[in-house]
């Protein structure tokens, strides 16, 4: 793990396991220096990504390889602790400018994941791998701003 | 779609028509087409009311936000309340943030989800 990645998790597309990834993610946060609040945020963001590579990027496939990589930011003076979590999957690629959360003033079932992604984490960027699939980088840092209206408690 | 893995929801039907349902645990991507299956036997009880009561919800992810807005359009088609009681402040957040809290009658217990 030369890439500073201190604990990674490889998993298959399977949905049974999004409880573990969870609660690995969020004691992971919790140890990085987050608080309870701000561990769950982190472990929300992880569960909806990985379930949209699930459903949208391996068709509900439960055969797909997926990794995620946890690697610890050196804290900043105002900014605070920060984690970084790689996503990576081998699924179909999409344009990272096509991946949208829906309009909210539009009150329907889905679209919702990616919204809620990019409310509680300070940076989230969509790549496409070089050969296949994709990457999604997620950032939290203690101080930063995202997650403070909601879900504070 | 069938049911990925049970969760546990118990029904109750009160005085008056109403019915509460009530799952317990965390409601993911996995654990939403049990969740959606429970609310439609819900429905074929045909309730004057529906209570959600999510008390005993520790988690709830965007298919089970999802799930609840399907419910709402149900209750809004056949004219039947629903009402969303006990969530925790975290999923209380979740609808916060997708700005549902403002579309949902939410109360704090069964008792305002009675009246509400």
């Amino acid at each position: 793990m030369s890439d500073g990645t201190q604990l990674q998790i490889e998993l298959v597309s399977d949905s049974r396991y999004l409880s573990c990834v969870r609660e690995c993610i969020a004691q992971a946060s919790r140890q990085l220096g987050f608080s309870d609040a701000q561990a769950a945020q982190v472990a929300m963001a992880v569960d909806e990504a990985i379930a949209n590579v699930i459903k949208h990027g391996y068709g509900e496939r439960p055969d797909g390889k997926i990794w995620v990589k946890i690697t610890p930011l050196p804290d900043e003076p105002v900014r605070g602790s920060g984690i970084r979590i790689v996503i990576e999957d081998e699924a179909k690629q999409v344009e990272p400018s096509c991946i949208k959360g829906r309009d909210l003033a539009d009150i329907r079932p889905g679209g919702l994941g990616v919204h809620i992604i990019r409310e509680v984490m300070d940076e989230v960027r969509y790549e496409k791998r070089q050969t296949t699939g994709m990457r999604l980088t997620l950032t939290k840092w203690s101080n930063g701003q995202a997650g403070r209206s909601a879900m504070s408690a | 779609m069938p049911d990925r893995v049970p969760i546990i929801v118990t029904f109750a039907s009160l005085d008056g028509g109403a019915v509460t349902l009530s799952p317990e645990g965390e409601i993911g991507y996995h654990e939403a087409p049990a969740f959606r299956n429970a609310i439609r036997a819900a429905y074929d009880k045909r309730p004057n009311r529906l209570i959600v009561d999510l008390s005993k919800v520790g988690y709830m992810g965007t298919p089970g936000v999802a799930t609840l807005v399907e419910a709402l359009q149900i209750s809004k088609k056949n004219g039947v309340p629903l009402v969303l009681c006990g969530m925790n402040d975290r999923v209380r957040g979740v609808f916060e943030i997708a700005q549902l809290h403002k579309v949902f009658k939410m109360t704090s217990d069964l008792a305002g989800a009675l009246v509400a």
